[in-house]
């Protein structure tokens, strides 16, 4: 039993319609439509494990104006609900320094929420 | 009235890049006026990922890009004021500007640089009948809401207009746990980034409905819903095709208006196409010593061309200040052709001391075209791109060489070549 997908390419702003099939396990069987190297990468990494940054905002404690955050890097896509959620929980005290870990390891992963503004 | 080198009006990503340029080429006397408590413009509330990939070769967030330009401003002792709202700009460079602290002051300028950015077009500007209940915003107020205040505008959410801040928003609402039913746009296309349309509308199920419009708004003292309707080829709404939303907010996305009041006050002559000033390659306008950059100059899709532009602009600027900016003369005019507008500089210099980069947006979607440049009908290059859409800027250098081997021209043109035209072959 094979999976049909189609996604649209973010590599230009051709926006290229790839189709593609999957088996059973997530393997690729076939890939159709992309029309450069940059549409197949892109298409084999979102078929098997996508991935994105997440910016968010985070209490900060003493005001209602909230703090932006972001992954340290991309996470798995799944997960973006649950980062959020997490995110909901925190609460920060001032000041907090543009690259500061906020929340460490989120959703028990190896990405780190971290602060993308200053606060005094 | 006090003296100052170089004045400049606005501290977004297009007057702190002027400055930092004007700084570092070797300008001591300078200040940036900004109204606003804090410097760094729109990009305070852009909290997303993406910006700096050409500048700095990583995907920043708008505050991140930000403080890497207020760092080097407050390292070097960059002067600026905050909270100060510049009201005239006068012909002979007088800058009045009102701020609590320091009332009214007057700055009689060496060189200014406008750099006031845009604003949103609003609802007004839109014709959208309906009442003027509470719960209609502009995608950008909505945002500033959101992410600086802490304030959510609504629950259940439809966005006119696909660009790029709308749909942005699409995906900032659902994170904060609104309810966003659609996207509607005008055009049988999104002037929006694809990865946009992908990662902010296709990731979390968000429709696009493509020529269609909010035709209706219903609510009196809160917006209860709007009707949605298809449009023709001629953008005319068609009886029977609407559809009703129950939703509680409606977010505008549709266009950004360079802040050209006080170039106006200032003498500064405009374009029609573009909504800014006509500049020539050293981002000069029609006012001796004025000169213009960044989003108040043309609407811009990335910031890091908003900073190249303002850098130049910054250091042409210090060059008219010490009165050693060659005087426009000699110029030839740059003209839109087929399939382009509002190309940026408008007009050019025949002894140019390095290329110029003109940029334009294409008026449709054209794909496998090529880009033309003429001097007075003679083409002098061609490119070809995969697809020219109004939502990306295009930008092309022009070469001094071609001016040098060119001496009688007088018109620049930048025009689109269809692929029957030949542009395939290319």
């Amino acid at each position: 039993m094979s999976n049909k997908k189609e996604l649209t390419c973010i590599g230009c702003p051709m926006g290229c319609q790839i189709s593609a099939e999957l088996d059973e396990e997530g393997h690729i069987l076939s890939l159709a439509g992309f029309t450069c190297k940059v549409g197949e990468n892109y298409a084999k990494e979102e078929l098997t494990a996508p991935k994105r940054m997440v910016t968010a905002l985070v209490r900060l404690s003493g005001g209602r104006e909230p703090l932006s955050v972001k992954t340290s890097k991309p996470i798995d896509k799944k997960l973006v609900f649950d980062c959020l959620r997490a995110a909901a929980t925190v609460s920060v005290l001032r000041p907090v320094k543009i690259g500061e870990v906020i929340l460490p390891h989120v959703c028990d992963t190896d990405v780190d929420l971290i602060a993308t503004s200053e606060v005094l | 009235m006090k003296k100052v080198q170089i004045v400049i009006v606005g501290g977004g990503p297009a007057g702190l890049a002027a400055a930092v340029a004007a700084w570092e080429a070797g300008c001591r006397d300078l200040l940036i006026l900004e109204r606003e408590e804090a410097l760094g413009g729109i990009l305070k509330q852009c909290i997303h990922n993406g910006f700096g990939l050409h500048t700095f070769g990583e995907e920043l967030t708008g505050p991140e890009y930000a403080a890497r330009y207020i760092e080097k401003v407050e390292a070097y002792g960059i002067p600026y004021q905050c909270d100060t709202m510049v009201v005239n700009i006068s012909e002979q460079r007088v800058v009045t500007a009102v701020s609590r602290s320091e009332g009214v002051q007057e700055f009689e300028a060496g060189a200014v640089i406008l750099a006031m950015g845009c604003r949103e077009r609003p609802r007004g500007a839109l014709g959208i009948p309906g009442w003027r209940c509470s719960g209609i915003y502009t995608a950008g107020t909505a945002q500033k809401l959101v992410n600086r205040k802490g304030m959510m505008p609504g629950k259940r959410v439809v966005i006119l207009g696909s660009g790029d801040i709308g749909l942005i928003m699409a995906r900032r609402m659902t994170f904060l746990g609104a309810k966003v039913l659609g996207v509607v746009e005008l055009m049988p296309y999104s002037s929006g980034l694809k990865r946009n349309i992908v990662q902010c509308l296709n990731d979390y199920d968000i429709p696009l409905l493509l020529s269609h419009t909010v035709v209706d708004v219903a609510g009196k003292e809160r917006l209860t819903g709007v009707t949605v309707a298809q449009v023709d080829e001629a953008l005319r709404p068609i009886p029977g095709t609407e559809q009703i939303f129950d939703c509680d907010t409606l977010l505008l996305s549709v266009g950004l208006i360079p802040e050209n009041e006080l170039s106006s006050m200032a003498g500064v002559e405009l374009s029609a196409a573009t909504s800014g000033a006509l500049v020539d390659e050293q981002l000069e306008t029609s006012v001796p010593g004025i000169f213009s950059c960044g989003n108040v100059l043309h609407v811009h899709d990335l910031v890091d061309f908003v900073s190249e532009e303002a850098a130049k602009a910054g250091l042409a600027a210090l060059h008219y200040a010490e009165g050693k900016l060659p005087q426009p003369e000699n110029q030839m005019v740059v003209e839109s052709g087929f399939g382009a507008g509002g190309v940026v500089p408008q007009r050019m210099s025949k002894t140019l001391a390095e290329p110029v980069q003109l940029m334009f947006r294409s008026r449709g979607v054209y794909p496998n075209a090529a880009v033309a440049i003429e001097l007075d009908g003679a083409e002098v290059a061609r490119r070809k791109f995969r697809i020219l859409t109004p939502g990306e800027m295009v930008r092309m250098a022009f070469l001094p060489a071609w001016a040098a081997e060119h001496p009688e021209a007088q018109k620049v043109t930048v025009r689109v070549v269809l692929p029957q035209e030949g542009g395939e072959q290319v």
